[in-house]
């Protein structure tokens, strides 16, 4: 039990010390941190989920069941990382996890004795008396103890990244296959990426001593590696696991850019989630080795054999001193005869074939069973059936060599179900599984290096034919393993004692039994009734067993019990590196206007409208609260002038011989008589006949038209619109061009506009020349700029649009100019009060679920047929109790208005039943001095003049309110008009 | 997944917007004897075929076209696509 | 045989050998009063509060797969009772009571963990959408709290409170919703449905229906013709599909909608959080994992599995909202098949075929409904009459114009 004196793939020159519990250590380069702890003799490494059993080192690989630890502190601690794939780094700081207070010593391993009550699901049948106890005892009990490594509350600052690949061959799996196909598509020319999890390419070259024409088999993976690195057209792309295969040939694959140093580079990721675009894929991603089960075959120190191999072989790291192996299959004598030759005692190769013979200078035991395992932390002897009777044997390690099941599970991904082999006793991926992948090596259930090899090579010229080149010639190499004979040999049914089949989430053989008498007999209902396969490791060395189990109760075969599919993600990944860029504000994009830099400068507060930044209020010094800036600003645009950033707006182009006739179509009033110079307010509908949206629609031309849209409606508007000119109505001719980016589009409103306007351009825009609802080109210096005469403030307003690369030039001209005026800009908070004093809707009214008729613009439905009429027709959208827009005003003692509250008539009780409707929009009204709403109210327009009760149950406030018409100030229109 | 739009060529699936089915271009005639029903049947109902379903795509962050694409929804596969404005194939 | 904690200690000191079959195989009679397509939440609710609720006993439960393999089982199990509209607000509420004694009634501990949920607003004029819900709410009976940011950093420190891309303004807190363990709630109705007598068929499709003179009498099934005074539909992900056998069209697409989960942690979200604005939401399962989704692929499918760009996205909107969580690995994703109906809301109705009755359309929120689904859909089919709290969920409110639109999307499923 300690590191061999040769040999391994590791750098003995470099020792890097690590810590490990608060024990300092000393490992070597090329170690993983669970080869560097069983070079220290050290199993045990972590407690399991329910019984809190101590557990070992298990596997090399990212299947590892046991060895899950915690590293780093602070914000960049990560729980659950696999020691067997972490690899080792100087000052790696690593601790065990779900165990208190240590890991020799845990409290609650008191689970364990507890465990026969514990069997799969009893939580369903207890804990439900006394009642009371469940929220306040049982259910928090519960909770507390779930879990392994744990989270810290504090950000992760560590850099993610998110990559964007695209090859004609993704192969996935550096072993002989992968490598071998790599090769032959690498050298036919082709864009080629070769992924692998582990650091070092190889695959199981790495772990056995096999030679390739008399060349250790390690050695012949790292010249092919060295050649392919050479070629252009070849990415390796190490430490990068693919962790799901999706439609359309997309694979999602993490890389591990700095996992292995101590800290990241200075803006190097951590970590890259990559998205892979394929033409097509090889699947060589090997086979995982299915522990044989047997009672107390979950003490450190019992492992797969495949395992204390890669330790041996790779590492330089024996096991144990003294070395037992069970198997159903050659390569248990593989295992003995490795760690003779490396100078390891093997007590005894325990084979359950009765026929087995010695492969070797070692004891062995045919047609026998491990049936029991003894020692405290670790394992110290185990009893064996033979033929003849029991025997104890002392070991500290034991190998166990099960059956190799194929790592297909990105081949299920798309969903489909894998494929029995009898003669293998393993599933295999399916053909066309997923389209344009083809599987090599022992996923494709090939069990020697040879065969391997050559279905790696073959497939990759079918890959290449595919792409019309010509396959290059490749001589196979001589390989020195031969076939591996393994009998379907999965549990031990002799001997007493649990039996762990899922060691992560503590299933053993017992809870499938249970299951079975239970009638949890499907593939699911025993995963899900047990919890089998569930845990972090996904059931990779359990569900074969299970299923073998479950076969075994009741005289079914593997393949009549099922198998559970795969899900994506192969291995777990962080959450980091799949939202990478995610974080902080990255999560969406945000829309910046033209005035923002300016916004800015003046300190303006932002809100955010449609992914539009918008400024909310404009502070200035001495103004202490929102409402002072909002008030003082919606008061000069009444007194003076103010000016206002309506880039956002929606705006779209619509030209074409039919561009009236296609607009009459869309809107629910006439377009086609507005006049050219001329500007209407519109209305469309959805085609389910509630309202969409609304907007103003300027005749630029006989033939041109320049719609509005809201901000937050445009994207809906602007697809509506090409759906409409494309889809359902080809034959008109009829352009539309979304112009919303193309144009920088401000507000000039209030009694002084006009003034403000002349300080710009030397145009005519007097009432005469240029009235209401009017529009025309004016020179803004040398830039023409559309001037319209529209007012969403019911003050004299005109909204001056010119091509976006002026907007911010602009934006300073006209602030300079509303300053002479005795003006400045206002926000989205002024707008709103300006517009609510007016009765104008924004998306709060218009929310969805209002017809035309709710709003009060029934009117200007016109005769013909538009988008939404038929449907606007039926009985619900008609019903004279509809919610109807109304204004409120306060009426009693409290002034108080909510929006979300609901209204009551004074006098009902406060409840559903009686619920009369609900504000939408509330504000303090500067220029009535007293708070004012609108309300959608059932019946609203007939109960103008009449008295109702908001009532708000969250806030607890209450406000008797008179209903008016939504216009509360200038209902005649004369000031916009003037 | 990706769709092969006829102007663009290859693009990830997220450039487009998914609207529905392809019975939404056969907007009824409103007025028909029947319109109401008609209308009812087209704004509402869909056949939900667990197979080949012909459906309407955007291309929002792409080119802007309508695209008719028949697709297996049960594999995801895209079996073909053409532009809205394009006539329907006489098979 | 009745589940206690001294059952579970009595059977563990025999090695759990005394346990029995939690429900029969039984074989397909020849005639039932009433079958029930679907094994699913709905379907084993209904035929438990059928037998339970109105001594309708010879009933059948047909499923295709395995009992509770379909959406039941793949959900992220919140529950909740925080709709707005009339229609939905008191149907929640009667599901969300059902709930509370749940356990007790089935005898089989469903783990409902009350931990609260909390939709969170981001604007102004968000917190006042939420406080038009939340007033519905409380009229209703339900439970229902405006928090604004403040409160809502006490409660839940960890979200990204200081440099967010969308800033959190407060939220609505239902401290009565929160989670159940999906898989038993699916045993838990069966159990108990199979102890009054119906019968639980797996393995069974059914291909067909039998209808004369407008009247269904009975199905074909992958076992044989199986005659029926009355059928009920709960195949929620295949409603168009089963509906087409009766030759119905529904105003239904299916859609997939996708879940995750990561390792176990220990115990670090308490309660369910609903990220609107990222299309996210989150909580923690009691054996320590995160679970969470987004908002559906959006396009039909019946593949059961989703794509990147979705899964990408609810990563990065879990990044937004909580970067906390970038420590935590994605362990498994998932995808379920929803009925997403044209106005988002279900549909509880009988059809125009005499006998048949429906209960479909609970686009992505079927699990908090099944108890409630099964309760009304039962009364339905025993008394011919609406329940009282499930009188808006009707066939016709698409031709009458009386959509519940929670999402105000209109006829886009894959938008609600």
């Amino acid at each position: 039990m300690s590191r061999l004196a040769q040999g391994g793939l590791i750098d003995r020159t470099r020792q890097l010390p690590f810590t490990f519990d608060g024990e300092t250590m000393l490992g070597l380069a090329g170690d993983t941190l669970a080869s560097a702890l069983l070079a220290k003799g050290r199993h045990l490494v972590g407690r399991s989920f329910k019984y809190h059993r101590p557990r070992g080192i298990m596997t090399a690989g990212s299947e590892e069941p046991n060895a899950l630890v915690t590293i780093r502190r602070g914000n960049h601690a990560i729980p659950n990382l696999r020691a067997t794939t972490q690899e080792l780094y100087r000052a790696l700081d690593a601790r065990s996890q779900n165990r208190f207070p240590s890991l020799d010593f845990d409290l609650l391993a008191v689970n364990d004795l507890l465990s026969p009550f514990f069997g799969a699901g009893f939580y369903y049948k207890t804990f439900m008396w006394p009642r009371s106890f469940w929220d306040r005892v049982y259910e928090p009990f519960i909770r507390r103890a779930a879990g392994l490594g744990r989270l810290g509350l504090e950000p992760d600052d560590r850099l993610h990244d998110k990559g964007f690949a695209h090859c004609d061959l993704l192969v996935i799996g550096g072993g002989p296959a992968g490598l071998i196909a790599a090769l032959a598509a690498g050298r036919a020319g082709l864009d080629v990426i070769l992924a692998d999890e582990d650091f070092l390419f190889g695959g199981r070259l790495n772990a056995e001593r096999i030679d390739l024409d008399d060349q250790p088999g390690n050695e012949w993976a790292a010249a092919i590696v060295a050649e392919l690195r050479a070629m252009e057209n070849i990415r390796l792309m190490g430490r990068t696991t693919v962790t799901g295969a999706y439609d359309g040939g997309i694979y999602g694959a993490v890389q591990r850019v700095a996992d292995h140093l101590p800290a990241a580079p200075a803006d190097v990721p951590e970590q890259i989630f990559w998205r892979i675009n394929a033409r097509h894929a090889i699947l060589a991603t090997g086979a995982i080795e299915q522990p044989i089960i047997f009672p107390g075959n979950d003490r450190p120190g019992v492992m797969m054999a495949g395992a204390v191999r890669s330790y041996l072989n790779r590492f330089a790291v024996a096991a144990g001193r003294s070395v037992a192996v069970f198997a159903n299959n050659d390569t248990g004598h593989r295992t003995a005869r490795d760690l003779l030759a490396a100078g390891v005692e093997v007590a005894a190769v325990i084979d359950t074939r009765p026929d087995a013979t010695p492969q070797g200078d070692y004891p062995l035991l045919s047609g026998a069973q491990v049936i029991a395992t003894s020692g405290r932390l670790g394992l110290r002897e185990i009893t064996v059936q033979t033929g003849s009777g029991r025997q104890r044997l002392r070991a500290d390690c034991l190998a166990v060599a099960g059956v190799w099941a194929p790592a297909l599970h990105l081949s299920c991904h798309l969903g489909a179900r894998p494929v029995w082999r009898d003669d293998i006793n393993a599933f295999v991926p399916a053909d066309g599984a997923v389209p344009g992948m083809r599987a090599a090596g022992a996923v494709a259930g090939l069990r020697t290096t040879r065969d391997a090899l050559k279905s790696g090579l073959a497939v990759a010229r079918e890959v290449i034919a595919e792409h019309g080149r010509k396959a290059p010639r490749i001589r196979l190499p001589h390989c020195s393993d031969g076939p591996v004979e393994c009998a379907p040999f999965w549990y031990v049914t002799a001997g007493k004692g649990r039996a762990w089949v899922d060691f992560q989430n503590d299933v053993t053989a017992k809870d499938i039994a249970q299951a079975h008498r239970e009638n949890f007999r499907a593939s699911e209902h025993l995963k899900r009734y047990t919890t089998l396969g569930m845990a972090p490791d996904q059931g990779k060395t359990a569900n074969m067993a299970a299923l073998a189990i479950m076969a075994g109760l009741d005289g079914r075969s593997i393949p009549e019990v099922g198998t559970t599919s795969f899900r994506p993600p192969y291995v777990p990944v962080s959450m980091a590196a799949l939202g990478a860029q995610g974080a902080g504000r990255g999560f969406a994009p945000e829309r910046l206007m033209p005035s923002d830099a300016l916004a800015r400068k003046r300190g303006a507060v932002f809100v955010e409208l449609g992914l539009w930044q918008r400024p909310a209020w404009y502070p200035r010094p001495g103004e202490t609260s929102w409402r002072q800036s909002c008030d003082r600003e919606a008061r000069m645009v009444r007194e003076t002038v103010g000016i206002c950033d309506m880039t956002t707006l929606g705006k779209i182009d619509v030209q074409g011989r039919d561009a009236a006739e296609f607009l009459d179509r869309i809107y629910v009033n006439n377009i086609a008589t507005l006049a050219v110079g001329r500007t209407r307010y519109g209305v469309m509908l959805r085609e389910d006949g509630f309202v969409m949206d609304d907007g103003t629609v300027a005749r630029l031309g006989k033939r041109h038209f320049l719609l509005t849209s809201t901000t937050g409606a445009h994207d809906q508007v602007w697809r509506h619109l090409t759906f409409c000119a494309q889809v359902l109505w080809p034959d008109l001719d009829v352009q539309p061009s979304d112009v919303t980016e193309a144009w920088a589009q401000f507000a000039a409103a209030g009694p002084k506009a006009r003034d403000l306007l002349h300080r710009l351009t030397q145009a005519d825009i007097s009432n005469d020349s240029m009235p209401f609802m009017s529009w025309r080109e004016v020179k803004i210096g040398k830039i023409t700029a559309r001037l319209f005469r529209i007012s969403y403030s019911g003050e004299l307003g005109f909204e001056l649009a010119v091509p976006a690369q002026y907007g911010p030039s602009l934006a300073e001209a006209l602030e300079e100019s509303a300053r002479a005026e005795g003006g400045d800009w206002f926000g989205l908070e002024a707008l709103n009060v300006l517009r609510l004093e007016k009765g104008f809707l924004t998306h709060a009214e218009i929310d969805g679920r209002v017809t035309l008729d709710d709003l009060g613009l029934g009117r200007m439905m016109a005769a013909r047929d538009c988008i939404g009429k038929v449907m606007a027709d039926r009985p619900a959208l008609r019903a004279p109790d509809r919610m109807q827009l109304v204004g409120l005003k306060p009426a009693g003692a409290s002034k108080q208005l909510l929006g979300g509250a609901h209204l009551f008539n004074p006098g009902d009780p406060v409840d559903r039943e009686h619920d009369q409707g609900v504000i939408t929009s509330q504000c303090f009204s500067p220029h009535l001095g007293h708070p004012i709403a609108l309300a959608l109210l059932r019946g609203g327009r007939g109960r103008i003049g009449e008295q109702i009760l908001m009532h708000d149950h969250l806030r607890g406030v209450e406000t008797l309110c008179a209903v008016c018409t939504p216009v509360f100030l200038d209902p005649e229109g004369g000031r916009m008009r003037g | 997944m990706k769709l092969a739009c006829p102007l663009c060529g290859a693009r990830d699936i997220r450039e487009f917007h998914y609207q529905g089915a392809a019975s939404l271009a056969d907007r009824p005639d409103p007025g028909a004897p029947e319109a109401r029903q008609e209308f009812l049947d087209y704004v509402y109902m869909r056949d939900n075929p667990a197979g080949e379903n012909r459906e309407l795509w955007f291309h929002a962050h792409g080119c802007g076209a309508w695209l008719v694409a028949t697709r297996d929804v049960t594999t995801h596969e895209f079996l073909s696509v053409r532009l809205a404005t394009d006539k329907e194939p006489t098979t | 045989m009745r589940y206690s904690g001294l059952k579970v200690f009595l059977n563990g000191l025999t090695g759990n050998r005394g346990w029995a079959p939690v429900w029969r195989d039984p074989a397909p009679k020849d005639h039932y009063d009433v079958i029930i397509i679907g094994g699913g939440g709905h379907g084993l609710a209904t035929a438990y509060y059928l037998a339970r609720e109105h001594g309708i006993t010879n009933v059948a439960v047909l499923e295709k797969g395995a009992i509770g393999s379909g959406n039941v089982g793949r959900n992220t199990t919140v529950v909740r009772a925080n709709y707005m509209l009339e229609g939905n607000v008191e149907f929640y509420s009667h599901s969300l009571k059902l709930w509370q004694n749940l356990s007790a009634e089935l005898n089989y501990n469903v783990m409902l963990s009350r931990r609260g949920c909390i939709l969170l607003a981001h604007s102004d004029g968000q917190l006042d959408a939420l406080a038009r819900r939340g007033n519905m709410n409380l009229m209703q009976g339900d439970g229902a709290e405006l928090w604004d940011g403040a409160t809502l950093r006490r409660h839940i420190p960890y979200l990204n409170f200081d440099d967010p891309r969308f800033p959190l303004k407060g939220g609505l807190m239902q401290w009565e919703a929160g989670t159940a363990r999906h898989d038993a709630v699916a045993w838990g109705y069966a159990r108990a449905a199979d102890r009054l007598g119906v019968d639980l068929i797996q393995n069974c499709e059914v291909t067909g229906f039998r209808i004369t003179q407008g009247r269904v009498t009975g199905v074909d099934t992958t076992r044989g013709h199986i005659g029926a005074g009355k059928v009920g539909m709960a195949v929620a992900g295949r409603s168009s599909q089963v509906a087409a056998m009766a030759g119905l069209r529904l105003p239904i697409e299916s859609h997939v909608l996708q879940a995750f989960v990561t390792e176990g942690l220990k115990p670090v979200i308490d309660t369910v959080i609903s990220f609107g604005m990222g299309h996210f939401y989150i909580s923690q399962s009691d054996k320590g994992g995160l679970v969470f989704g987004g908002d559906i692929d959006g396009y039909n499918s019946y593949a059961q599995r989703g794509n990147l760009p979705i899964v990408e996205h609810v990563a990065e909107a879990g990044m937004a909202l909580m970067p906390m969580i970038g420590r935590a690995r994605m362990l498994r994703s998932w995808g379920g098949i929803m009925d997403m109906t044209m106005d988002g809301s279900p549909i509880i109705d009988r059809t125009p075929i005499d006998g048949l009755f429906f209960n479909g359309g609970w686009c992505y929120g079927g699990f908090k409904a099944v108890p409630g689904g099964g309760h009304v859909f039962a009364h339905l089919i025993a008394t011919g009459k609406l329940h009282p709290a499930a009188t808006k969920f009707r066939l016709d409110r698409f031709a009458r114009g009386a959509v519940i639109d929670e999402e105000a999307t209109g006829a886009t499923p894959n938008l609600h």
